[in-house]
This record gives C-alpha cells, structure tokens and sequence, in this order.
C-alpha cells in the first residue's frame, strides 16, 4: 500500500495524476477462509481491518453483494456523538468518538472527522426536564456535555428561528461530537484491511449457508460456495433476511429512514442541531449542502426510497427552525434501510448458530458505532467470546429482561 | 404515498392511518406454563420478512378500527385488506 501524505499529493500534481494506485485490489473469492463477513458496510469493514490489525487474523474474505458502502454507511447522515443515557451504551460510544478521533492518522486516509458540536434543543418544559437529565447521566457516564440556556444557544446558534412555533428554551452540546466523511470511513478501512491481505469481495450476494449439526460450514453465494468455520454478519437492515436463511429469528424490524441534502450554498451553520421538538436535525457538509433527516418512516420496509409524509414532516421541522432555508431547492433525496431493535440498542454477539456472528440492530445510529463495533466485533470474532464492551448487547437479554432501553433513556433519534 | 383500502370506510391516504406490525402473532398461554424464552419469541422475535408482510393496521384518524392487511416490504403495493379475525389469505407472489 503507498501512503497518502502531502508529498505524495504534490508529487502526483507534477505527475499529472498518474502514479495513484487502486486503494484496493478486486480478487476473485478463494474456496475457503478462516473467516467470512457478510456485508461490506462500515461495520464489516471495520471488522475486517481489526481482525488483522488487532488479532493476526488475514485469511478473511468481505462479501459485499453491491458496492462497498452502498448500504447505510454510504447513504447516512454522518453525525457522530456518545450522548446516550445507559452506562453501557455510553462507554461503548464513547470509545467509538476517541477512535474516530485517532482514525484519519490511523487509516492514513482523510476521514474528514470534524467536530463542530452537536446540539440538542429542547422545544418545551418536558424537553428542557430531559436534557438537565440527559447533562447528568453524561456526567456521571464521563463523557463531557455542557447545558445551556437559551440566550447563550442563540448566541452560538445565530441562525436559530426568533420566533419559531416551538420556543428554543435550552441546548445541550456535545462539543466532542460532530460529522465525518461517510464513504471515506468505509473507503479508508477497506484499503487498511485490504493491504493487509483481506479479500473485499464485492457484487457476491449470500443466498444461503451451509449448517451442519448446529454448526457452521460456509456460505451459499452467487459466485459460487465458500467455505469457512467462523461467518459474521453485517447486514444491518438485512439481518432477519440472512438470519431466516439460518433458521432463526430476530428481535429486528427493517424500516426505511430517509435523508436529504439541499444544494450547496456558502457556510451558514457550524454546528449539528437536533430539535426536540419536532424531532428533525440538520447539519451543513463541507460541500456546502444542508445534509438534513428526521425520524423513520412509519411501516416495515426494504425498499431504498422514503415516502412523502416523513419528508414532508422532515422539511416543515428544518424551516421552523431555520426559516431562511425555506427558499432553498432538494439537491437529492434517499433512504437506507435500517435495523431497528426493541430497545433500541444493537447486538454483537453469538448467533444461535455455532460459529455465527451478529452485528445488527444499530438501526438509525451505527455510522458512529463503526470503529468501535468493528473494533469490539473483531475481538468477538477472533477469541469466540464477547469483548468487554460488548458483553450487554447479547441477544440473550430479550429473555433475561437485561434491555438497555436508549429509546425511552436518550430519545435517541438517530 | 400508500393509499389504503379501510374494510369500513374505503380508500384513505395512509397519513389516516397507523401501522401496528406483524399480524396473527399468537398469545402464548396459560401464562404460568410459558417460558421466558416463549415470552421473549412472542413479545420481541418477528419475521420481517422482505416480500409480503401481513401486518395489523388501525384507521386512527377515521373509523378507529383495526383490520389486517398484506403490503409487499419491497414494492409497499397492498394486495389485500382483510377483517382483523381473518386468517392470513393465501397469496401467490406475483412476479415482475
Ligand atoms: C438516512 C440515514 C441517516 C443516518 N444517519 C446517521 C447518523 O447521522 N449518525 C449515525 O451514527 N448513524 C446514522 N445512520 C445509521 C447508519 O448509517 C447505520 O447504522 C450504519 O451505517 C450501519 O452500518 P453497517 O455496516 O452495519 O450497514 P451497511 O452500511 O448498510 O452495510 C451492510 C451491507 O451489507 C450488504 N448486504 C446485505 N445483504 C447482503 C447479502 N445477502 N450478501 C452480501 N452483502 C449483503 C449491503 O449491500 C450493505 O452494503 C443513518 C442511516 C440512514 C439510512
Ligand atoms: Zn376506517
């Protein structure tokens, strides 16, 4: 792999661009690996790149049955932040922020991870209750959040609505949080996992596995079997689809949660900003475009296209916030599918299959879940049993009643 | 936007309406015979599938009844409404 470095750009300016190699190779899958993971997002590249880094484990093959980070990782909002409530989640998330923080030098690719704050505003008296709430359980949690009064939001926020219909009473920042270049995460982990001898093995689709006596074999694909002892999926919101294939069921609903950018315009907003009030948020890209979203469409779903009442609501939240954009034209809109679990937290874990992995359920919040869970997954992966950080989000809690609820605990949004 | 068919009062924008999941999905019982693991199955476990979905649907802003319907999770087309006591409808996938 040739390092990117600012010489390496300056010599290639001279060179007329011709001496860049391909961040990754194309191979064709080999008949056998130690490990397989299906799906070639975020999650499952990030895994691919600890297993070797971290565990010396490089007879790994990604099955991607599109393009590598086509999926939710490519499609996503990029805001990245540990505002939860439960302890277990915000340690996790949390470390999944200082990774982030590290990744660029780590990857030796520009992830582009900026951390402008990000903001939650509270609209009424129950709001305001929940983010005094939230300010405490992230001081306790460790993770540094400052609450604000209105005049200092306003004074922060200068763009902010004067008389929207829901008032802005109070903020609470995360100064740590913020947005990061999508594609270039699961890019930037690609190229480290492939120069570490990965195989990235993209247009192959898993259609079946191969399970004997509770254990598996290999998987079924479109380029043909492929054997390995130890498989691990990624899929997010085609989790229940592999896992009825296995024979089992999930705790998943798949519903489509849709995002959209405006187009591109000068610098106006340096922040994220989350209404509480109306559930909607927004933050500006490097491009320019106002990248904006809101919550997930209302019925199960696997189509990549979001319907018209979410975006409507979506839009009429954005410009009761910020009249000024209400002029500006929809640059594109789309939708991922997304994983969503009963209590809102993921699984990464054991299946009930021998052998198998779960990493699933991060629903609308897993961009910035990527270093850690494929840090943590990784770990899993390579030693049979649950990294530390990962211990409660076990498929067992559904039985044991051990949920860490961040729905009701965070009203985690996305 | 979907439009649906309500068994009692006709075709409405789906804004009329919510979605209450997976449908037909049986109470386990007596409660002191159930395990936790049955309990877990039937509070959390679903099928979600991708295809045809038969799923429990309430007219809120209308009539304020439930009813069930079929809706494919890829196309969203609905293929069929039916009485919240009737058992799912035989259905050949149609192919595109
Ligand atoms: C509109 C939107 C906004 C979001 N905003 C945020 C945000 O601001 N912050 C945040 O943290 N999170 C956000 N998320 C959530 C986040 O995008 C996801 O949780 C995260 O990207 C999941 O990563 P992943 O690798 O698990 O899934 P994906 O990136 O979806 O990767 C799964 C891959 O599996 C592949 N696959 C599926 N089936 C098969 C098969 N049979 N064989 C082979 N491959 C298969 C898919 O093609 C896909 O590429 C958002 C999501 C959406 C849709
Ligand atoms: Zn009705």
């Amino acid at each position: 792999m040739k390092r990117y470095s600012a010489l390496s750009l300056f010599r290639e300016g001279l060179n007329d661009q011709k001496g860049w190699q391909a961040a990754w190779r194309n191979p064709e899958p080999k008949s056998e690996y130690e490990v397989i993971i299906i799906g070639g997002g975020g999650h499952g590249l990030a895994t691919a790149y600890y297993l070797a880094k971290e565990h010396g484990i490089t007879n790994v093959a990604v099955l991607e049955k599109a393009w590598i980070g086509g999926g939710n990782t490519g499609r996503n909002t990029t805001v990245i932040r540990s505002n939860y409530f439960f302890r277990e989640s915000a340690e996790f998330y949390d470390f999944s922020v200082k990774l982030y923080e590290g990744l660029s030098k780590e990857l030796n690719y520009n992830i582009m991870f900026s951390q402008r704050g990000m903001w939650n505003i509270a609209q009424d008296r129950h709001g305001l209750e929940m983010l005094r709430r939230a300010a405490n359980a992230m001081g306790l949690n460790g993770v540094p959040a400052e609450f604000h009064t209105e005049t200092e939001v306003r004074r922060r926020i200068p763009l902010l609505n004067d008389a929207p219909r829901f008032p802005i009473l109070a903020g609470l920042l995360q100064s740590r949080g913020g947005t990061a270049r999508h594609d270039a995460v699961a890019w930037g982990y690609a190229r480290g996992a492939d120069a570490r001898g990965i195989d990235i093995i993209q247009n192959c689709e898993v259609t079946g596995f191969d399970i004997k006596n509770g254990q598996i074999q290999g998987v079924k694909t479109s380029k043909g079997n492929i054997k390995a002892k130890k498989v691990a999926l990624a899929v997010a919101g085609h989790t229940s689809v592999l896992a009825e294939l296995a024979g089992f069921r999930l705790p998943i609903i798949s519903y489509a949660l849709q995002a959209c950018v405006s187009e591109p315009v000068k610098p106006v907003l340096d922040t994220v900003v989350m209404a509480m009030g109306t559930g909607v948020y927004i933050s500006q890209s490097d491009k320019g475009e106002l990248v904006f979203g809101g919550g997930i469409d209302h019925y199960p779903s696997y189509a990549q296209r979001g319907n018209l009442p979410v975006m409507e609501h979506t839009a009429a939240g954005i410009v009761d916030m910020f009249p000024q954009f209400s002029r500006m034209r929809f640059l594109r809109q789309w939708a991922g599918i997304v994983d969503v679990m009963y209590d809102s937290t993921p699984v990464v874990g054991k299946s009930p299959i021998d052998g198998m992995y779960l990493n699933c359920g991060w629903g609308t919040g897993g961009f910035k879940a990527i270093p850690a869970g494929g840090f943590c997954f990784a770990h899993t992966i390579a030693q049979d049993e649950p990294h530390h950080l990962v211990t409660p989000f076990n498929l067992k809690r559904f039985e044991t009643g051990a949920l860490i609820d961040e729905a009701t605990g965070a009203g985690i949004a996305h | 936007m979907l439009q649906i068919n309500c068994p009692y009062c006709g075709p409405r924008s789906e804004v009329e309406f919510r979605c209450g999941g997976e449908s037909h999905i049986k109470r386990p019982g007596p409660p002191e015979d159930v395990s936790d693991a049955e309990w877990s199955e039937y509070l959390f476990f679903r099928k979600n599938p991708k295809g045809i979905h038969f799923e429990r649907w309430l007219h809120r802003f209308g009539c304020g009844r439930w009813f069930n319907i079929a809706r494919d999770t890829v196309s969203h087309e609905v293929l069929h409404e039916y009485a919240i006591d009737m058992p799912a409808p035989t259905i050949i996938e149609k192919t595109k």
